[in-house]
């Protein structure tokens, strides 16, 4: 069989589940299209949390950015779980025990104030939309690399498949069909690792063959990999990084952005207890491990594969690989462009070293080379894993389905909590009180339908800044609703004018910083300073900026509050509820 | 609510806001400390290859989180039955 047919076999059998999965879990209510009805195990739920936030950055990208980058990549690690931290203890729980439905409703009642609901509203779309425009062009990618359609065919496939269920299960449909997804992405990523884990380390376990001894050369893997990169004029893999407050804040950032993103917070709503909310987040978070502890050793030790494959005599001596000798996986992924040669010193060898390094020049014209011929993008890392580990086809199989299953997973997610943001926060809360439960569901299913056609037209027309508007998402949620939803919780003396005026102030702070270094309404060119370390303010990335935007939130929400009046006893009644587990059973049915 | 119920309200807050402030303490201590801004402390205690403060940044840290979850979780359903508000 062709590896076109085992493709088909695996994506086509994921797909005829999630479709099965969709014709029977049907939500029947709003409370089941908004909530799964708010029944789901918590166990359970772990698993679709961990799907819904495992986007196709985290499976497909996410080891190729830390083989490239090393150590200070090790932002995306902790950034990206400890958040789950923070929800589990300062968010997910208070917010079960409110009972209601989505993201601004909280906000809008426990500010009772129609612009915080709205300013929520808006910050919830632009954060959900930005994000799912990575999910729908992944699944694209995804699609027209291993099932040779065209990219705009696999984006159009992609939102069918996810309409099935979205639209006709809302969460129930998406709760389920994120358990099969994490199911088959999981397996999908640990298979091949498991592999390389042992070829490389003779350990079957990733995660401590990372630690454990290269078995060809006896070192320690990680001396063996600064050792070759070294020899290339790399830097070490595991070298300290010099700018440690940019790293601190960075990874600050991207933990409170993750606690603050709207479709992952309304997963918790769907756990029938207060307490389940707080066992769900630790699930949550195993299930995410798994995936989280293994990546980073295929990072390290696909760079090391990376490197014996262009120089199979080793780095310090020997030449490189002869063009005409390259194994087949180069072949197959030179049609896709993802990796290119160009033989600039005319020896028809690939060498590949780090051009950029001004002390290592002398060595590289001793050794005849006349700058870096390859170059190769950092989602090989994972999907063409399984062909550098000469793993059987199946394996390349399981990839492609898993690749589909993370972004697929991430996008019914978001698309939900854009849905339910229209329809609930909108439609039913500000426009239309009055509407009744049949056609509330009605509004669910045609905002879920129109979301998806925009997410389908952002895909066809990715603004050509996918990459960038991922930093603004995370900017954006860490900036704007962490800090209003846990002050929220914490506070019973910050009130309306304080919330809304420090959630404008962190959107403001964080979209203006990000503009200024990656383009006016990230319109290329239009960047009043360049993007390089030498030019950001303390040294601080655009993508670092939003913990000092949750910052400015807090510092101008308690000064505007302190200095206006006490929100009415009402108010701080519901803080005081929101706060004890007690009676959050009858809360729901509102 | 009572008088009584809102002094046991108070107490359950605090008691939780002490368990959330020493976790977080952890949380950082893991993560910013010993990955990041403290490392060139930890550059002494080798750990396959390298050094300790790598172990946190790239595994450690995520175990740690894990458990301060799982802590934090099994303390608070215990408080919430010794104050009588669970569920």
């Amino acid at each position: 069989m062709s590896q076109y047919w085992i493709n088909m076999l695996f994506v086509g059998a994921s797909f005829a589940l999630y479709i099965g999965i969709a014709i029977w879990a049907r939500a029947g209510s709003t409370k089941e299209f908004y909530v799964a009805g708010g029944g789901v195990h918590p166990v359970t739920n772990g698993m679709a949390t961990a799907a819904d936030w495992m986007s196709a950055a985290s499976f497909i990208s996410m080891a190729g950015i830390i083989a490239a980058g090393g150590y200070g990549t090790s932002v995306y690690l902790m950034g990206w779980t400890g958040g789950y931290v923070l929800l589990a203890m300062l968010l997910a729980p208070y917010l079960r025990k409110f009972g209601k439905f989505t993201v601004p409703d909280f906000i809008g009642d426990r500010f009772y104030s129609r612009g915080a609901r709205l300013v929520a509203v808006v910050c919830l779309i632009l954060i959900s939309v930005t994000y799912v425009i990575g999910q729908m062009s992944g699944a694209g990618v995804a699609f027209s690399r291993f099932l040779e359609v065209s990219n705009d065919v696999g984006i159009w496939l992609a939102a069918a498949i996810v309409f099935a269920y979205a639209v006709f299960g809302g969460m129930k449909g998406i709760t389920y069909t994120q358990v099969a997804q994490y199911v088959v992405l999981i397996i999908a990523y640990t298979i091949p690792a498991v592999f390389i884990a042992m070829q490389l380390t003779g350990n079957p376990i990733p995660m401590f063959g990372l630690f454990g001894t290269h078995v060809e050369s006896g070192m320690p893997l990680l001396d063996r990999l600064d050792l070759v990169v070294r020899d290339l004029g790399f830097a070490e893999y595991t070298a300290d990084v010099d700018n440690k407050l940019n790293m601190f804040l960075f990874t600050l950032s991207l933990m409170i952005g993750t606690a603050g993103l709207p479709h992952v917070i309304i997963r918790f709503f769907t756990v029938p207890k207060v307490a389940d909310a707080r066992w769900s987040a630790g699930w949550t978070l195993i299930f995410i491990a798994l995936l989280y502890l293994t990546a980073p050793a295929v990072a390290a030790m696909a760079r090391i594969n990376l490197v014996d494959t262009i120089y199979p005599e080793g780095t310090a001596q020997a030449e490189a690989i002869l063009y005409e000798d390259r194994p087949a996986w180069i072949q197959t992924w030179e049609e896709t462009g993802l990796i290119k040669w160009e033989d600039k010193n005319n020896d028809g060898r690939m060498q590949m070293y780090n051009d950029a390094n001004a002390a290592f020049a002398p060595t590289a014209q001793e050794r005849g080379w006349n700058g870096n011929e390859l170059t190769v993008n950092n989602d090989i890392i994972v999907l063409a894993n399984p062909e550098i580990a000469n793993l059987p086809g199946w394996v390349v199989g399981l990839i492609a389905a898993g690749g589909i299953a993370a972004a697929l997973s991430t996008a019914a997610g978001l698309l939900l909590a854009i849905s339910s943001a229209i329809s609930h926060d909108l439609i039913k809360t500000i426009i239309n009180p009055k509407i009744t439960e049949k056609n509330e569901m009605l509004a669910a299913r045609l905002s879920m339908t129109g979301a998806i056609l925009v997410a389908t037209w952002l895909g066809l027309n990715p603004p050509g800044f996918a990459a960038q508007v991922v930093a603004l998402a995370f900017g954006l949620a860490a900036s704007s609703l962490f800090p209003a939803l846990m002050m929220g919780i914490f506070s019973k003396r910050v009130n309306s004018k304080g919330a809304v005026a420090g959630m404008l102030v962190g959107l403001i702070s964080t979209s203006v910083y990000i503009f200024l270094y990656l383009g006016w309404f990230f319109i290329p060119g239009t960047n009043t300073f360049a993007n390089v370390p030498g030019e950001w303010m303390f040294g601080i990335s655009p993508q670092a900026f939003g913990a000092i935007g949750a910052m400015l939130n807090f510092a101008v929400a308690y000064a505007v509050s302190l200095s206006t009046e006490a929100p009415p006893q009402e108010i701080q009644d519901l803080v005081e509820s929101v706060r004890t587990p007690k009676g959050a059973g009858a809360a729901l049915d509102h | 609510m009572t008088e009584e119920d809102k002094k046991n309200a108070a107490a359950y807050w605090k008691a939780n806001v002490r368990l959330i402030t020493w976790s977080l303490v952890v949380w950082a201590l893991v993560s910013y400390g010993f990955a990041i801004l403290l490392r060139p402390l930890l550059a002494g205690i080798p750990v396959g290859g390298t050094d300790l403060g790598f172990w946190f940044a790239q595994q450690g840290s995520i175990i740690t989180f894990i458990l301060i979850i799982f802590h934090y979780a099994w303390r608070l359903n215990k408080l919430d039955k010794e104050f009588g508000v669970e569920e």
